[in-house]
């Protein structure tokens, strides 16, 4: 599949929402824990070797299942291969939660149901819709219903 | 770089909704050295846009997509191209390369271009803060009311009824009184004194809320149609619709404990 890798490598360089020296297991046979440079921009997690300005990988964060794995760890699967687990090893139990805390919210599916969820709750307060001076209260990604994952 | 792309592929393919799907034309970017776009070509794909990512794929059947374009930093404008309903994504890298897309009519390519623009990340972040201080400063007016030491919900609901001027107004949902509260976190003081009136005898005018006093000349009667600049100092945040309907609905309450008040004073009440 092509990507606009020169695109994904600029938005690495982009000020992050959350970044740390983590150590880094990858789901392969065989490898072990890494330190590595994690940084969450936008949606998507970047992982570098602490010494290098580009990016070894990305993970996109759409359809993941972060889980609070044993003490200082936690783990990054996807929906479709729950077993391959990206794990990460954080410094303190404090780190771990705040990272586990921030990748929940970090996907674009999050942030739509938060704002269905806002939309929703402003209207049944004030009875007025607060996408309307947006112009963009008819557009399906905003719609109650239609997006259930 | 690496990506995960069979999740990202997944992703693409899984039956989620799709933000807006579509056949497009897609340019065909040549190297530099072909560079005159003389008989530039395009190829017809099954685009499929999931929040910020731009899928493309050889045939809408396709189980897998051919591309992905990931729509951080970009603009989507209109292109001079030699087709007509085209548009590109651009990015602000120099030198990157543009993705040129030719719709298949005018409403479709209005359709993409609106759609892409508002794709981003950044932009639905945006939203979401923008709602999330909205909800929060309605939360607050809302909290503030119920604070206030002289109104209780029964009471306020006691005067509704007895009432007769704001009577229509119990036909209306619990929102239309939510908002009466919320707009009114200065204004519960006076429907509480009110409440008193009616239970016998506390001689009070109801006062102003605070933000009405320096909109003296609106203060006359009949609710103003147009809010004056003092009212747009609402609890509520002013740039929030809900304003007029507050406004309205507030304004005739006002109207009515005016008359009420006027009518005590006439009767020699102190």
């Amino acid at each position: 599949m092509r990507y606009n890798e020169r695109e994904l490598l600029s938005l690495a360089r982009q000020p992050a929402e959350k970044a740390a020296e983590i150590r880094m297991r990858v789901p392969k046979k065989g490898s072990v824990l890494k330190k590595r440079l994690v940084k969450l921009v936008v949606n998507f997690l970047f992982y570098f070797r602490t010494d290098e300005a580009e990016p070894i990988g990305a993970l996109l964060l759409e359809h993941c299942r972060i889980t609070k794995e044993e003490e200082n760890v936690f783990s990054i699967s996807f929906i479709e291969e729950p077993e391959r687990k990206y794990c990460f090893e954080c410094a303190t139990e404090e780190q771990c939660q705040e990272w586990v805390e921030a990748l929940k919210r970090a996907s674009y599916e999050f942030l739509r149901r938060s704002l269905i969820f806002y939309r929703n709750e402003i209207q049944k307060m004030t009875g007025k819709d607060p996408l309307e001076q947006y112009g963009i209260s008819e557009e399906a990604r905003f719609q109650l219903g239609t997006h259930r994952q | 770089m690496k990506l995960n792309e069979r999740s990202v592929a997944h992703y693409a393919t899984c039956d989620s909704p799709a933000d807006h799907a579509g056949f497009l034309r897609k340019r065909v970017e040549r190297h530099h050295h072909h560079a005159h776009h003389l008989g530039a070509s395009y190829q017809r794909r099954w685009f499929v846009l999931k929040g910020n990512l731009l899928f493309y794929f050889e045939e809408r059947e396709s189980r897998e997509p051919v591309g992905l374009v990931v729509l951080e930093g970009c603009t989507v404008e209109l292109c001079e191209a030699a087709e007509e309903f085209a548009f590109a994504i651009r990015f602000d890298d120099a030198g990157a390369r543009a993705y040129v897309l030719v719709a298949d009519g005018q409403a479709a390519m209005e359709a993409w271009v609106k759609a892409l623009s508002r794709a981003s990340f950044d932009y639905m972040r945006l939203v979401v803060r923008e709602l999330e201080k909205q909800l929060e400063e309605a939360c607050k007016s809302l909290a503030a009311c119920r604070k206030s030491p002289r109104r209780s919900s029964s009471s306020g609901r006691k005067r509704h009824l007895s009432n007769p001027a704001l009577l229509p107004l119990q036909e209306k949902p619990t929102t239309l009184e939510n908002g009466y509260s919320t707009w009114a976190s200065g204004g519960c003081v006076a429907s509480g004194a009110t409440c008193s009136d009616q239970d016998g005898g506390q001689v009070k005018p109801p006062p102003l809320p605070p933000r009405r006093r320096s909109a003296a000349g609106s203060a006359t009667g009949s609710p103003a149609p147009g809010p004056s600049p003092a009212m747009l100092e609402s609890p509520v945040s002013p740039e929030t619709i809900c304003f007029s309907k507050l406004h309205n609905w507030y304004g005739q309450e006002i109207a009515v404990l005016r008359r009420e008040w006027q009518e005590r004073q006439k009767s020699g009440q102190p």
